[in-house]
């Protein structure tokens, strides 16, 4: 009796979690249903600190009838392990797949979390661009030093870094079960192991860092680049991108609207910076006395300077 | 480095005096060797270091990019001091390898100003130093605070600066005014200056460190300036320096850690 009984318990709960959208586990990270099957965590817009746990970026999942592949898992292993339990809310199937959209920490360093929720109670399959390992690898003891300096000692250690062992060099298709979703690795842009996630299902593209919305676009990769991008190249299967998840900002957004966003603010950067060049500005003097952005971005008094230094070094060579 | 010496200097002064320390609560900065302390006995050993406004060192307050942080060394000798700036050291106090670079500065080139990139990894005090022909030493120092989450002292491309390894480029730009006898030209070459990676087990990654070690710049025959770096330079070297020109072609010529050598001659000026 036990054992049917507990089973239509169970069965309800699913029921109940894919309607109301809320988590029953205590700690479960908030995930709201963007398409069916396809559910994102809104980080905060803000720098990690010891007031937000580092739950600064927007992070996903997407349910098929198999399994279930997570996009982004967070700053610590404690958001991985709250994303986990929104994911154990809504399903029980097993994380076939762990997706990491490029190294930043915000949204890799959550992936020890994962450790055990594969099919059969294995590891996932850890699936990233295939420049990710060497740039996580090389960034991982500054990773974990940063994050203790913001969020204080022992959210994180270097045994919590997991590099991936699927790795994408152009286009990867994933099986969920009746759900395939596409992965794209881009030239450098964000950072130099930018990763798309596309479900043609449902037509959402989990962008990553590739789109910011509301927070300041951060360049770590090539700002040139970047601006050769177009997320509608992600399109595949036949399917539009009808909704876009940005790494920051709301659950979503749309294109190419809020690319075009995004597109000015850097355009304007590296106008700014190659007249700058032109005009034989060292770097630190144009640093020094630039302009810092108002009203529409977040954090332009901490990325912007940033911003043009990095666009500064790289431009210098056309 | 050489804490053991210290601390068993500081034991010959007694228990009694470091229990009396402990109860003022002096601050830790009097009481414990600073980065600095150790590198300056390194470099310097026990020879004075002047604080004399000979040197100054620009650099932000804050590193925006940890990868990529401008400094700008200048020295200004007094009217008719008859000396030359010989070498002039530049030092990251904490990072993993604190002397960015060594710059021997050519006795007729009259550089005056040299301004470059380094990695900054954490807080750090930044500190350049100016040896005279006559041997006395003069420092600068700057407080650089570090960039925060995201931002790693790591070359963002090492693919796209491998691509084209040891591309340079020569700018030249209007004389200061403050000198206008002195041309202003700035030197770049392309290399990933690669740290190196020797992760733990965990993650099985070992890349050889990889960066440009000597540098050196002359005008036909005579140096201008010759460059001993180290990790803490920015991926894709970028040295700007303010010199007396004596007409001739800039010379320059590099050498990384694998051995690979790289050179090219510039007309002066620009022309």
């Amino acid at each position: 009796m036990m054992g049917p009984a507990r089973r239509v318990t169970v069965a309800h709960l699913w029921v109940a979690a894919m309607v109301l959208v809320t988590p029953v586990s205590a700690g479960a990270l908030h995930v709201e249903e963007v398409a069916p099957g396809v559910f994102v965590h809104v980080g905060q817009v803000a720098l990690a600190a010891a007031d937000n746990g580092g739950d600064i970026a927007n992070l996903g999942f997407i349910v098929g009838e198999e399994a279930v592949a997570v996009v982004d898992t967070g700053s610590t292993p404690a958001i991985g392990k709250d994303l986990r339990a929104a994911i154990e809310a809504v399903t029980d199937r097993p994380v076939r797949y762990v997706i990491n959209t490029h190294m930043h920490p915000d949204h890799v360093l959550g992936n020890a979390a994962f450790r055990g929720t594969g099919p059969g109670g294995g590891d996932p399959f850890v699936v990233a661009h295939h420049k990710l390992a060497r740039a996580l690898a090389g960034r991982a003891a500054h990773y974990v030093a940063s994050t203790d300096a913001a969020l204080g000692p022992g959210h994180v250690t270097a045994g919590d870094v997991v590099l991936p062992d699927e790795e994408v060099e152009d286009v990867r298709r994933l099986d969920l079960g009746n759900r395939t979703i596409v992965l794209k690795a881009w030239p450098t842009a964000h950072s130099d192991n930018d990763l798309t996630v596309f479900d043609p299902a449902t037509g959402t593209l989990f962008a990553g860092d590739l789109l910011f919305m509301h927070h300041l676009p951060v360049v770590d990769g090539s700002i040139a680049g970047w601006l050769g991008l177009t997320l509608e190249a992600a399109a595949s299967d036949g399917a539009p991108v009808r909704r876009v998840v940005p790494g920051h900002g709301p659950a979503i957004g749309h294109l190419p609207q809020d690319e075009d966003v995004q597109r000015d603010y850097l355009a304007a950067v590296a106008q700014e910076v190659r007249a700058a060049i032109a005009d034989g500005v060292p770097l630190g003097r144009m640093v020094r006395d630039a302009r810092i952005p108002s009203g529409r971005w977040a954090l332009a008094e901490d990325f912007h300077r940033r911003n043009l230094t990095a666009a500064f070094a790289e431009l210098e060579w056309e | 480095m050489d804490f053991a010496q210290k601390s068993s200097a500081t034991a010959g002064r007694g228990l009694a005096a470091l229990a009396l320390a402990a109860l003022l609560t002096l601050p830790a900065a009097a009481a414990e060797p600073t980065a600095w302390d150790d590198i300056r006995a390194n470099l310097y050993g026990e020879a004075p270091l002047v604080e004399d406004g000979l040197i100054t060192l620009e650099a932000p307050y804050r590193a925006e990019d940890a990868a990529i942080v401008p400094m700008t060394i200048r020295t200004a000798l007094p009217d008719g001091d008859t000396r030359h700036v010989a070498k002039i050291t530049l030092v990251i106090d904490e990072n993993p390898s604190p002397v960015a670079a060594a710059f021997t500065l050519g006795e007729s080139a009259g550089v005056t100003a040299i301004s470059t990139r380094v990695r900054v990894n954490a807080y750090s005090d930044v500190h350049a130093v100016a040896e005279l022909s006559d041997g006395s030493l003069h420092v600068a120092a700057r407080f650089v605070k570090a960039s925060g989450g995201c931002a790693a002292p790591m070359a963002k491309d090492p693919d796209a600066a491998m691509a084209s390894l040891g591309k340079m480029k020569m700018r030249w730009f209007d004389a200061p005014e403050t000198s206008p006898t002195h041309a202003s030209a700035q030197l770049m070459i392309r290399h990933p200056n690669n740290s190196g990676l020797q992760m733990d087990q965990l993650t099985r990654f070992y890349i050889p460190a990889h960066f440009v070690s000597t540098l050196t710049i002359r005008q036909g025959d005579a140096l201008v300036l010759r460059m001993e770096g180290g990790i803490s330079i920015s991926e894709d070297p970028n040295f700007r320096f303010d010199f007396t020109s004596n007409g001739a072609p800039l010379t320059v010529e590099a050498q990384d850690t694998e051995g690979n050598l790289f050179g090219q001659s510039f007309p002066a000026g620009g022309a």
